[in-house]
């Protein structure tokens, strides 16, 4: 069975002068019809709708149809990609390679050159640091999974025998966009939770001269991850983002908004114990912990594993994972949200649910808690009065403030005006 | 005359992996196995609700996801007292098989193939040829088609004409080992893509229950995904039907496309069932998924395959299989980067474990680690003092030692088809090997004994699937301690916990990537990964530039090194953390 043949040796590459086949060209010749490929854009259509794209792009700008992304996408070459893994789990890797999207591998190959990933190149040790080394010299997208432990000078992790914080440096020095994907990238997540044994930190503690947009969640969402790549293909720009650096395509709405659920939390009909009538009747999950009342994530809309299910739906409450430091801030877990440590939200679900059992009052009253404690930020750490939680300063996201260009007639805010206390 | 070979970053894992040798004429001599990476999980856990410490320690691995969780509640539930239901654990059986098959389909096709596959190779192919091959080595994968193997190649070809490579970029593909016909190659990468496309499908079992993945959620006490048929917002006939569907999937994926490859692959490279030993120890508490909250001498179990009894192998020999007894594993750190304070060569049990990192090698950038005593994160667990091999072999050869039919009729049928003999298993093809046949063995248990059961008890009307009685803090005793093992897709994994004035006072976990890719012990006795490739002096490396030889055995691990590294607080000592 053995074969003497030679296969033909790899093609070098030429960072920055390859002449790529355009994407759309690759599709026909790869026999992707329009037509299904129109319909994977659609779902890339939807997913930037969910976001409010009056706050998410400038009113002029043409709508976001499918056939729009069709022909921005058609027309791209392949541009270079690094993807890091730095100190993180691979979590966000795997829902990576779980986005949605009949032909995503086809789209994938030919959508992107991904010519560093630890997780799933084909080279290893001097090979794919050379791979490394060549694509961060020229232009390229950088995609960066997990944080920067900066205790220990940089031993606690090392790749090719450089700490983590000098790896990402090198990366971002000719990088064109930055994504930091997932909670560790974006705060440190698990590892930075007390005491923070290694020292970690999001990327944006260490590129501060160009702006990183925030993919969070542990694991954010897999469609979320490629349509924030394909949001910069497409748009040729970042995309608008919040106080916390999220695009709002997929962050301006909190889980409250838009659970299913959210008529029981109005009706005040609350789950008590995971296994009474009603957690069978799906009932509001609030009084067991539910983090969705101040967790900006699009988990109800696009939900999990290609529509499957998500976290409320298979009876679980929210952890509140898309949150800056939703370890430390919203733990205990199971302990109900306005006595969570720090929150200071003086409205229980009793209070709220039985007091102002109606169609708005009721969601009103704990978005009025949550609201007084938000402050306007134009980009984060820059404004606003921080909050004390478990001892350390923490900022509530504010997904009502516009980017700068965004004009000024665009809706602020779409929902239920959040006026003094209107709580019980 | 020797020569330094590093190998880093080990790609195709999770995590941070290095590997430094010393070879000497095309062999390898020395080898050191380095994790370059260190998180303190597990001091993070401690002074926290115990019924949160699973969303923690889940986050240990993405890969190896929900396993962390599952050993994370058994364990506070073996704490506490908490008694779940047994829909619940028919649950977690059933999100742990799938899990398992997931994984290890993972990891044959997109963490491994490119070690035996030439990628550009496959553009040289014919279709028509390939589906030939397919056919000829028993594959019935619906995708072995003319028009697929046409659109891979076409693929494949595109990708070599666009001059960017995308992750093929830098494979050693001039290597003059890759032995694969170009039909053969072209029919797995075109199963690779395959492979992709189902892994989606096939996780969703565990999004039913979990409500997303990575990472998905699990309960204290039971799970919160409530079952009742006649209701809309509960798991109901609905999402039985579509598990169902998912269940058959993935049996079919692996009996027509996997096994076969595997076989077939593995075959070719036939040599390398002579390359690639470790220690001949193993160990396993039973087939995978065996799950003990406890004591598995003595505690109750959940098992598809409850005749399968814990147990350890010792010395290569087959025909013995010795109790299993927790209190012999201990972990070692005379060549990791800790200290203990009773002196840093000393065992300690995972209940009395300490944790403590104390940094000591070079400031990075470094060129070379393995001059230190100490040169790894990773602890090096020893069963009675011995390295032993944890994984798909030591569940494999256990359960054939003990006869377990299914066991025996698919590894006598490969060992017949390849001409090997059942020890052989203990090698880098082996490895590649035993994983196939275990995720069959696997596959067939979801299919046949777990949601069956699921599916049975509910039409006797059985939906509970949450233990109340515990959930309340104070009916916790004021300390309890806990441990659960479960046998997951890489290997053993516990967890041990302590559980204070309702707080976790201290926690551990033991994993099965420390067990394999830990360094020397006190005792100079290298862990598996480094005797599988020093152990015999004659593991062959063609070329110090293109390592494909060492990746190959390391690989055959499926290494998964953010589970590896672990650390404890123990009670009230002060974590050191080194800055300087």
């Amino acid at each position: 069975m053995t074969s003497s043949l030679t296969p033909p040796g790899p093609a070098p590459i030429d960072v920055g002068r390859w002449r790529a086949p355009t994407l759309g060209e690759n599709l026909e010749q790869s026999g992707v019809s329009r037509r299904d490929f129109l319909a994977f854009c659609g779902v890339l259509a939807g997913i930037f709708a969910m976001g409010d794209t009056a706050l998410a792009r400038p009113a002029s700008a043409e709508p976001l149809t499918a056939e729009l992304i069709a022909d921005k996408l058609s027309a791209v070459t392949k541009p270079n990609v690094v993807w890091l893994q730095l100190q993180e789990c691979t979590g966000c890797m795997e829902s990576t390679l779980r986005s949605g999207g009949t032909t995503i591998e086809e789209a994938v190959l030919s959508l992107l050159s991904v010519n560093y990933n630890e997780l799933v190149m084909a080279a290893a040790g001097d090979a794919a640091n050379k791979a490394l080394d060549e694509t961060n010299k020229s232009d390229h997208i950088l995609v960066v999974n997990g944080s920067i432990p900066r205790g220990a000078n940089g031993a606690y992790c090392t790749i090719g025998g450089k700490s983590a914080e000098q790896v990402l440096r090198e990366s971002a020095e000719h990088a064109s966009a930055i994504l930091a994907v997932g909670a560790c990238a974006v705060w440190g997540s698990v590892q930075a939770s007390k005491p923070n044994p290694t020292g970690a930190v999001g990327v944006d503690e260490i590129i501060t001269d160009k702006p990183v947009v925030n993919i969070s969640g542990c694991p954010p969402i897999g469609e979320v991850i490629t349509a924030a790549v394909a949001y910069v293909l497409t748009q040729g720009e970042l995309p608008a983002v919040d106080g916390e650096g999220r695009p709002t395509f997929a962050y301006d709405q909190r889980i409250h908004d838009s659970c299913p659920r959210r008529p029981h939390y109005d009706a005040g009909q609350f789950v008590r114990t995971f296994d009474d009538e009603g957690a069978r009747m799906g009932w509001c999950l609030y009084d067991v912990g539910c983090k969705g009342p101040s967790t900006f994530s699009a988990c109800p809309v696009i939900q999990w594993n290609l529509h499957t299910s998500w976290p409320i739906g298979a009876g679980h409450p929210c952890i509140g994972c898309t949150e800056k430091h939703f370890f430390d801030r919203f733990t205990p877990f199971y302990q109900t949200l306005p006595n969570v440590p720090g929150l200071g939200v003086e409205a229980t679900a009793e209070k709220v649910g039985w007091g102002l059992v109606g169609a708005t009052a009721a969601g009103v009253g704990i978005h009025a808690g949550l609201t007084a404690l938000r402050r306007s930020l134009a980009r984060k750490r820059t404004a606003g009065e921080p909050l004390e939680a478990l001892g350390e300063k923490v900022w509530l996201p504010d997904p009502s403030v516009r980017p700068a260009d965004a004009p000024a007639d665009a809706p602020a805010d779409r929902r239920p005006a959040a006026g003094p206390s209107q709580e019980g | 005359m020797s020569t330094r070979v590093v190998i880093d970053p080990l790609t195709r894992i999770e995590g941070h992996l290095r590997i430094e040798l010393e070879t000497e004429g095309g062999a390898i001599r020395k080898a050191w196995s380095e994790t370059t990476q260190f998180r303190g999980i597990e001091t993070i856990v401690q002074d926290r609700d115990p019924r949160d410490a699973w969303a923690f320690v889940q986050r240990i691995c993405g890969v190896c996801t929900s396993v962390h969780a599952i050993a994370s509640v058994v364990a506070v539930e073996n704490a506490i007292g908490a008694n779940p239901p047994r829909q619940a654990r028919l649950i977690r059986d059933i999100v742990l098989a799938s899990q398992e098959v997931q994984d290890h389909v993972i990891h044959f096709y997109h963490l491994h193939a490119l070690d035996w596959v030439n990628v550009p190779s496959a553009a040289t192919a014919d279709p028509a040829k390939a589906v030939e091959f397919a056919r000829s080595i028993g594959s019935t994968w619906k995708g072995n088609t003319i028009e697929r193997m046409t659109a891979v190649r076409d693929t494949v070809q595109q990708i070599l004409d666009s001059g960017q490579l995308s992750i093929f970029t830098g494979g050693y593909w001039d290597h003059p080992d890759y032995r694969l016909p170009a039909e053969a190659n072209l029919m797995a990468v075109a199963h690779y893509l395959d492979a992709l496309e189902f892994q989606r499908s096939m996780i969703r079992i565990g999004t039913v229950f979990g409500g997303k993945n990575p990472h998905p959620n699990f309960l204290v006490g039971g799970m919160a995904c409530t079952i009742d048929l006649d209701r809309s917002e509960s798991i109901n006939q609905v999402q039985l039907d579509q598990i169902a569907d998912w269940v058959a999937e993935t049996r079919d994926f692996v009996a027509s496309c996997y096994l076969p490859d595997a076989l077939a692959i593995m075959g070719v490279y036939k040599d390398y069932f002579d390359i690639g030993a470790a220690q001949p120890n193993y160990l396993a508490v039973g087939l995978a998924g065996a799950t003990f909250g406890g004591d598995p001498g003595a505690s109750r179990t959940t098992s598809a395959h409850t005749e399968v009894k814990p147990g350890v192998l010792l010395d290569g020999d087959l025909s013995t299989v010795h109790p299993f007894d927790p209190t012999k594993i201990a972990e070692y750190i005379a060549s990791a980067w800790y200290t203990y304070q009773d002196g840093d060569d000393a065992g300690l049990a995972p209940a009395q474990g300490e944790t403590t990192p104390q940094y000591t090698g070079p400031k990075p950038p470094f060129e070379w680690l393995a001059d230190a005593d100490k040169y790894t994160w990773c602890k090096a667990p020893r069963y009675d003092g011995k390295p032993v091999q944890v994984g798909p072999v030591a569940r494999i050869l256990l359960a054939y030692a003990q006869g377990h039919q299914r066991t025996c009729e698919l590894v006598d049928d490969a060992a017949g088809k390849l001409g090997i003999t059942v020890d052989q298993l203990n090698s880098t093809a082996g490895r590649t090997l035993a994983r196939a046949v275990e995720a069959m063995i696997s596959a067939e248990a979801l299919a046949e004994v777990t949601f069956p059961q699921l599916v049975d008890n509910l039409k006797k009307g059985d939906i509970d699937v949450f233990d109340n009685s515990r959930w309340d803090p104070s009916t916790w005793p004021d300390k309890g301690e806990g441990f659960s093992f479960v046998e997951v897709a890489r290997g053993n994994l516990s967890h041990w916990v302590t559980v204070e004035d309702g707080k976790v006072a201290r926690y551990q976990a033991v994993v099965p990537t420390t067990w394999l890719a830990g360094g020397r012990d006190a005792d100079g006795q290298q862990g598996p990964y480094e005797e599988s490739l020093a152990g015999a002096g004659s593991h062959p490396l063609h070329d110090a530039a293109q390592p494909l030889e060492p990746l190959r055995t390391i690989h055959s691990f499926d290494p998964c090194m953010s589970c590896a590294v672990h650390v404890l607080d123990v009670e009230g000592a002060e974590l050191q953390v080194v800055t300087s």
